[in-house]
């Protein structure tokens, strides 16, 4: 029986993986990215010929280009071992006896219903909030509201799909953009019509399936004139997968008058690598907010974008980092003016704990004509330890003179006075920290839907007991 | 069960790591239901004695004993003492931006109801703080305001003794709650530890303070000066009044002074 070798090389030793024997013909799982591969993706999901030619183009401009220099580490991310696709029924048929401990004492801690942790952990397959889906689908239709998976946007909806698809990340982008393109699978495709408002926010996670929890999920929104729209992707429970790359591409276009906000909580296990192009194009007088949480993985990269290219828009991008040990959070955000009058806003907290390192890199461009464009970017960093570190990377390139930028940027520790303090109030030192930290995110979490607020909340609690010696 | 509140028996303490230690044979005992306030010049270890006593990190005890109730506390982490009935009011409270008042509150009555107790109810919990703005007159949206965050001296003060007052101690020490109040802010945070004594008659205060001033307000059962990191004189309120005609030179002195 194969191994699976990934695993091995993790060091999840007493992980064990039984492959379920198949007696149909043809299709082999394989490690490695080459050209048959993207072919055999391309030909079991029953794409047109113009999107093979996409991907294969993709494919050659990945070979192409050089790993990146800078960010994190990525040395030890080993492309050849990766399984870059895996259909539904290849998926590794797990129990939950194989799922590590401490995934499962998370689990029981945040009060997750039995049912979705199987899900969560990456061992299920149906789920009860399908039908949550279903029902809320017929609503939705309605009013011409799509969300589908993207391989049916692309089926079912192919001149709207083909207008934008790749026109918001090229492939030429960087090189985990030309990746995604070659490879990509899963992922929601999701078009509001003119003038809707959807009250309810949109979730990725009604959709979940084994394929939605895939490695390289590909997602284009476009919201139409007018639109409002909310969509939450992911969660704040441990998100655990054998698969240990995760390489994402997030393509929006809010047209004019349009308000769109994309909500991520992120929480992968720590043996994931999580590297995420997002980029929203925002069109005159239109606004765009990224929520972005980044709680879990090895290494995530990831610097959601606004590009203002339309008078009037305006960008804002909320970021929450938390590095434990071992993790490395590089995330920030980067917004582009390059129309006058527009507006922009990046605030990101970062909590470093233990060994861990939160990095804010962003980039705040404004382009010549560009004028009465306003910026303000505010980066705090709070460390729990001597040994938790904290590095800033603001990129300011301003080539309009009629513009206002600010950066402010603040590093604090948690103080002996504020535990002393809170302690003399009869709260342990566990307790204590924990208040800090809520106190210290608050600005960004209150933005949250209650339930994402309130499992925030006590997956904060979780981890600051850990940090008690 | 001891007749003292609170017994302080030859205390000596430093800040850690530290050659000498600032309070240097401490003697001092609070029965319950009084009000003892503390004078002295600067560095005589008044706000030291009031940091050891709630337990703070900075600070080694080198010896002696702090008794609440009879039961030795000094080997208690500062939340244990808090649980226990001990409460400071800081001279200069941290800030917790982020957090509400409420939220603070509530979290800190929880932490002292027992296992099978259980949390506050809701109703509950906004009855009582409600009541107890109301006592101390205060606007109900100080609640919201994020803890001591852009405060003034006045608020920060008020916020203690609120707490005070939803905390209930049995023993409370207020370092120098006074200082940098106005005539209108002292009477108000007088009344509300007044009527915080009305309402928990066995409650005892230690009152560290530079000024007579609040001892128009709140009348003080004894008087002790502390000079040197020990109690040179103990007496009745008129002994602040000595205090203020003569300083505290005349304390100075190889003997003490006589007591009137």
């Amino acid at each position: 029986m194969p191994k699976n070798e990934t695993v091995a090389q993790l060091g999840l030793d007493d992980y064990k993986y039984d492959f379920r024997t198949e007696d149909k013909p043809v299709y082999k799982a394989q490690k490695g990215l080459s050209e048959e591969v993207v072919r055999q993706i391309s030909s079991h999901k029953g794409e047109p010929q113009w999107m093979l030619d996409f991907r294969l183009k993709a494919l050659d401009i990945f070979n192409s280009k050089p790993m990146p220099d800078w960010g994190g580490d990525l040395s030890t991310l080993n492309l050849d071992e990766i399984y870059f696709y895996l259909r539904p029924q290849d998926r590794m048929e797990r129990s939950w006896d194989d799922v590590p401990d401490d995934i499962k004492n998370t689990f029981e801690r945040l009060g997750i219903p039995e049912a979705e942790r199987n899900i969560l952990a990456g061992v299920g397959a149906q789920f009860e909030s399908e039908m949550v889906y279903h029902s809320l689908k017929e609503e939705w239709t309605e009013q011409g509201i799509i969300f589908e998976s993207i391989e049916d946007g692309l089926k079912l909806y192919p001149e709207i799909f083909r207008e934008y698809f790749a026109t918001i990340v090229p492939p030429g982008d960087n090189k985990f953009a030309a990746l995604n393109s070659a490879v990509w699978s899963g992922g929601s495709f999701v078009y509001i019509p003119k003038g809707v408002k959807v009250d309810i926010p949109l979730q990725a996670y009604f959709r979940v399936n084994a394929e939605q929890m895939g490695q390289f999920e590909r997602t284009l929104i476009i919201v139409e004139e007018g639109a409002q729209a909310h969509y939450i992707e992911g969660c704040t429970a441990p998100m655990y997968s054998t698969e240990s790359f995760h390489s994402g591409v997030i393509e929006i276009v809010v047209k004019p008058n349009a308000r769109f906000r994309y909500t991520t909580i992120q929480n992968w296990s720590s043996n994931m690598y999580n590297l995420v192009t997002q980029r929203a194009m925002v069109h005159e007088n239109a606004n765009m907010e990224w929520l972005d949480g980044n709680l879990g993985s090895k290494l995530t990269m990831k610097y959601p974008s606004c590009f203002l290219v339309g008078e009037g828009a305006h960008g804002e991008i909320l970021s929450i980092a938390y590095a434990g040990d071992g993790q490395h959070q590089d995330t920030g955000g980067k917004v582009i003016h390059a129309a006058p009058n527009t507006t922009s806003m990046i605030v990101s907290k970062s909590i470093s704990k233990g060994t861990g390192r939160s990095s804010y890199r962003g980039l705040c461009k404004v382009y010549e004509g560009a004028v009465g464009s306003k910026s303000n970017v505010e980066c705090d960093a709070l460390l729990m330890n001597d040994t938790s570190r904290t590095d800033t990377y603001p990129y300011i390139e301003i080539d309009e003179n009629q513009s206002s930028i600010g950066h402010e940027a603040s590093v604090s520790k948690v103080g002996e006075e504020q535990l002393f303090y809170l302690m003399s109030r009869g709260l342990s030192e566990a307790e204590a920290m924990t208040m800090v930290v809520r106190g210290f995110i608050e600005p960004i979490a209150k933005e949250l839907p209650l339930e994402y607020a309130i499992e925030l909340n006590r997956l904060i609690e979780l981890e600051m007991e850990g940090s008690v010696g | 069960m001891s007749e003292y509140l609170l017994e302080i028996k030859d205390l000596h303490a430093r800040v850690e790591d530290q050659e000498t230690d600032i309070l240097k044979g401490v003697d001092l005992v609070i029965r319950p239901g009084e009000l003892h306030a503390l004078m002295g010049p600067n560095g005589s270890g008044k706000s030291t004695l009031a940091k050891v006593i709630a337990g703070h990190p900075g600070y080694e005890v080198t010896g002696g004993e702090v008794l609440l109730n009879g039961e030795d506390i000094l080997d208690m982490e500062p939340d244990e003492r808090s649980r226990a009935g001990v409460f400071l009011a800081f001279q200069y409270p941290a800030e917790i931006p982020g957090v509400s008042i409420s939220n603070f509150l509530r979290t800190a009555v929880n932490a002292r109801r027992g296992e099978e107790e259980g949390d506050i109810g809701v109703l509950d919990f906004q009855q009582q703080l409600t009541r107890k703005l109301e006592l101390l007159k205060v606007d109900k949206s100080f609640a919201s305001r994020h803890v001591n965050d852009g405060f003034s001296g006045g608020e920060k003060k008020r916020n203690e003794i609120l707490q005070m007052a939803m905390l209930e101690p049995l023993m409370a020490v207020l370092d120098e709650t006074d200082s940098g109040l106005d005539i209108d802010a002292l009477r108000i945070v007088a009344d509300g530890v007044n009527t915080l004594r009305d309402e928990h008659t066995g409650m005892g205060v230690l009152m560290i303070t530079h000024y007579k001033r609040i001892l128009e307000y709140l009348e003080p059962d004894h008087v002790h000066v502390m000079m040197n990191g020990k109690i040179a004189q103990s007496g009745g309120p008129e002994l602040a009044d000595q205090l203020e005609e003569m300083g505290y030179d005349w304390l100075d002195e190889p003997e003490p002074a006589p007591v009137g």
